[in-house]
């Protein structure tokens, strides 16, 4: 049984290289709707973690007060909005706390800011709230005391968040189903080279009464090992590029948004098994589908 | 054991088998004969399932033949040894190979083949020849590889398409001794042939088929069409 196992294995090998154009074509078919695969799980993974970061962070209302406000407006400002529904927490942040957090935040770029002649930023008043569902009736009772010139709240952002990752599943898996259909129509006419130049020991082992999925085994582990070297390029390339990001946008990414980019391990790991999972179901597929005529009875 | 009960399986009006009634007992040696295109292959396939036929039922034993399931079909298969004219031997393994083959496909534990391939070789008389590849092997011995192959798993039936098409007179006669000894042990055969010499000395039943129909079915002598002496 091993033994035929390594056997079916060599063989695959040879076949493959015997049908070397095609099982080029199907290993290029595989490997480019991995890798299409890949880039829109990398953004969607991150999109979601930043997401997530954003919720949790940002369960608050920022409003911004107007230069000149005097400190009596701001405290009454601050009262009448403790006693709405749902605020949890309301804290007063000056200008020069504003510019602290800041730089803070740039981190190794933070040195930027101290070549700013005035504090540019207005202080403001920050409005924690139980969840971001009552932010909007926070935010709008906050912009009517004539001292706020702005309100800001994540509400939206994390809504359109929401939105776009929603609709790069949905389009992923339009994109993703379609390729699949195209990777297995290709692999199965790799395969059906083989089908066809052992057709006779097909018809042997039917007569003799082999059932189908005994028959089927060579070609499977044929369509499988194609399936295998399309995903293990792919991870390869994949880990690669994530890894090339990182480096170069990762820092960027967090000073803008101050959410990191989920780890390469992390992503290359989830990957491999995802690419490997798939590679290997559709060059099953594929010599599934390469054999049907010849084991309908 | 065997019964085609009105089977029609028509490739266009006229050609293929037009509502055939066959009834044949366990144990029994049947010719099956007839002019070319007269569609004895076509009963063949039917049998296999190869084929379903358009109309009418197909009983083997137990089995409804029609009715088999996809999934079926290959334990059908291993109650009928079936053996053609060109033999279909695996050009890549030895003889003994290519009937060791037959019961790996079925799983068989390795004891058991080894054991039993043997034996079996011997029977059919090339014991040996058995490291041999096909295209070192005469005609008639390619066939009894075959014939070993077909046997190797204790059918009930063995049904074999011309498998002295391709052989001399005197070879011929060979495997129809072989033929013969398996019948002898019980299994049943069912032979398409276009040999007359053969068929009209081996006293046998005869089924004739001609444009798909049966046209004569008994051990009488038989002269009508047939096709040529030996193809
Ligand atoms: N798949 C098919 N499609 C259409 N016609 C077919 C098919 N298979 C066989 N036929 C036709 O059916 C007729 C009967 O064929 P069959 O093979 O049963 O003949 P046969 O009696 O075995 O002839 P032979 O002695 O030459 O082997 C022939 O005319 C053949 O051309
Ligand atoms: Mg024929």
């Amino acid at each position: 049984m091993i033994g035929s196992l390594f056997y079916n294995i060599k063989q695959a090998f040879v076949q493959i290289f015997r049908n070397r154009g095609m099982s080029a074509a199907s290993i290029f078919s595989i490997l480019a709707m991995l890798l299409i695969l890949g880039l829109v799980f990398i953004i969607i993974v991150n999109v979601n973690l930043f997401s997530e970061i954003v919720k949790q962070d940002y369960d608050q209302v920022e409003v911004f007060i107007k230069d000149g406000a005097t400190q009596a407006e701001i405290d009454e400002c601050i009262e009448t909005l403790k006693a709405k529904p749902g605020v949890t927490n309301v804290t007063f942040r000056s200008q020069e706390d504003a510019l602290a957090i800041m730089k803070e935040r740039w981190g190794e770029s933070g040195y930027l800011l101290d070549s700013l002649g005035e504090n540019p930023l207005p202080a403001s008043i920050m409005i924690e709230v139980d969840s971001l569902d009552n932010a909007s009736s926070v935010a709008s009772a906050a912009g009517k005391f004539e001292i706020i010139e702005d309100v800001q709240y994540y509400k939206e952002t994390v809504d359109k968040l929401t939105k776009i990752t929603h609709f790069l599943q949905i389009a992923c898996m339009i994109i993703m189903a379609f390729l699949v259909v195209v990777s297995v129509v290709v692999v199965s006419n790799t395969i059906k080279l083989t089908v066809m130049a052992r057709s006779d020991e097909i018809h042997i082992m039917r007569y003799v009464g082999a059932n189908n999925w005994f028959i089927r085994g060579p070609f499977m582990v044929e369509g499988i090992v194609i399936g295998l070297i399309a995903s293990a390029i792919a991870s390869g390339a994949i880990c690669l590029i994530y890894k090339k990001l990182v480096e170069t946008i990762g820092d960027q990414v967090f000073a803008i948004v101050s959410s990191p980019l989920i780890s390469v391990q992390y992503m290359t790991v989830n990957l491999t098994i995802i690419f490997v999972a798939l590679g290997c179901s559709i060059g099953a597929w594929g010599s599934i589908v390469s054999m049907r005529k010849y084991l309908k009875a | 054991m065997i019964t085609f009960d009105h089977v029609t399986k028509l490739y266009r009006p006229g050609v293929g088998l037009d509502d055939v009634c066959v009834k044949i007992d366990k144990g029994e040696f049947v010719f099956l004969v007839g002019p070319s295109g007269a569609g004895k292959s076509t009963f063949v396939k039917l049998l296999l399932k190869d084929l379903t036929p358009d109309s009418g039922n197909i009983q083997v034993g137990d089995y409804h033949v029609n009715k088999l399931s996809n999934r079926m079909v290959p334990k059908y298969r291993r109650k009928i040894g079936t053996v053609f004219q060109d033999f279909k031997l695996l050009p890549k393994k030895t003889a003994y190979e290519n009937v060791a083959f037959a019961m790996e496909v079925l799983h068989k534990p390795s004891r058991q083949i080894r054991k039993q391939v043997p034996q079996i070789l011997s029977l059919v008389g090339i014991s040996d020849k058995a490291d041999k590849y096909p295209h070192e092997l005469a005609g008639g011995e390619q066939q009894r590889v075959a014939i070993a192959r077909a046997i190797v798993n204790n059918p009930q039936v063995l049904i074999a398409d011309e498998p002295t098409g391709n052989l001399d007179p005197a070879t011929a006669w060979g495997i129809m001794d072989l033929l013969d000894q398996i019948n002898l042990r019980g299994t049943t055969v069912i032979m398409v042939t276009h040999a007359k010499e053969i068929v009209n000395k081996m006293d046998r039943r005869i089924i004739a088929i001609d444009k798909g129909r049966v046209i004569h079915d008994s051990k009488e002598y038989y002269a009508g069409p047939m096709g040529g002496d030996e193809e």
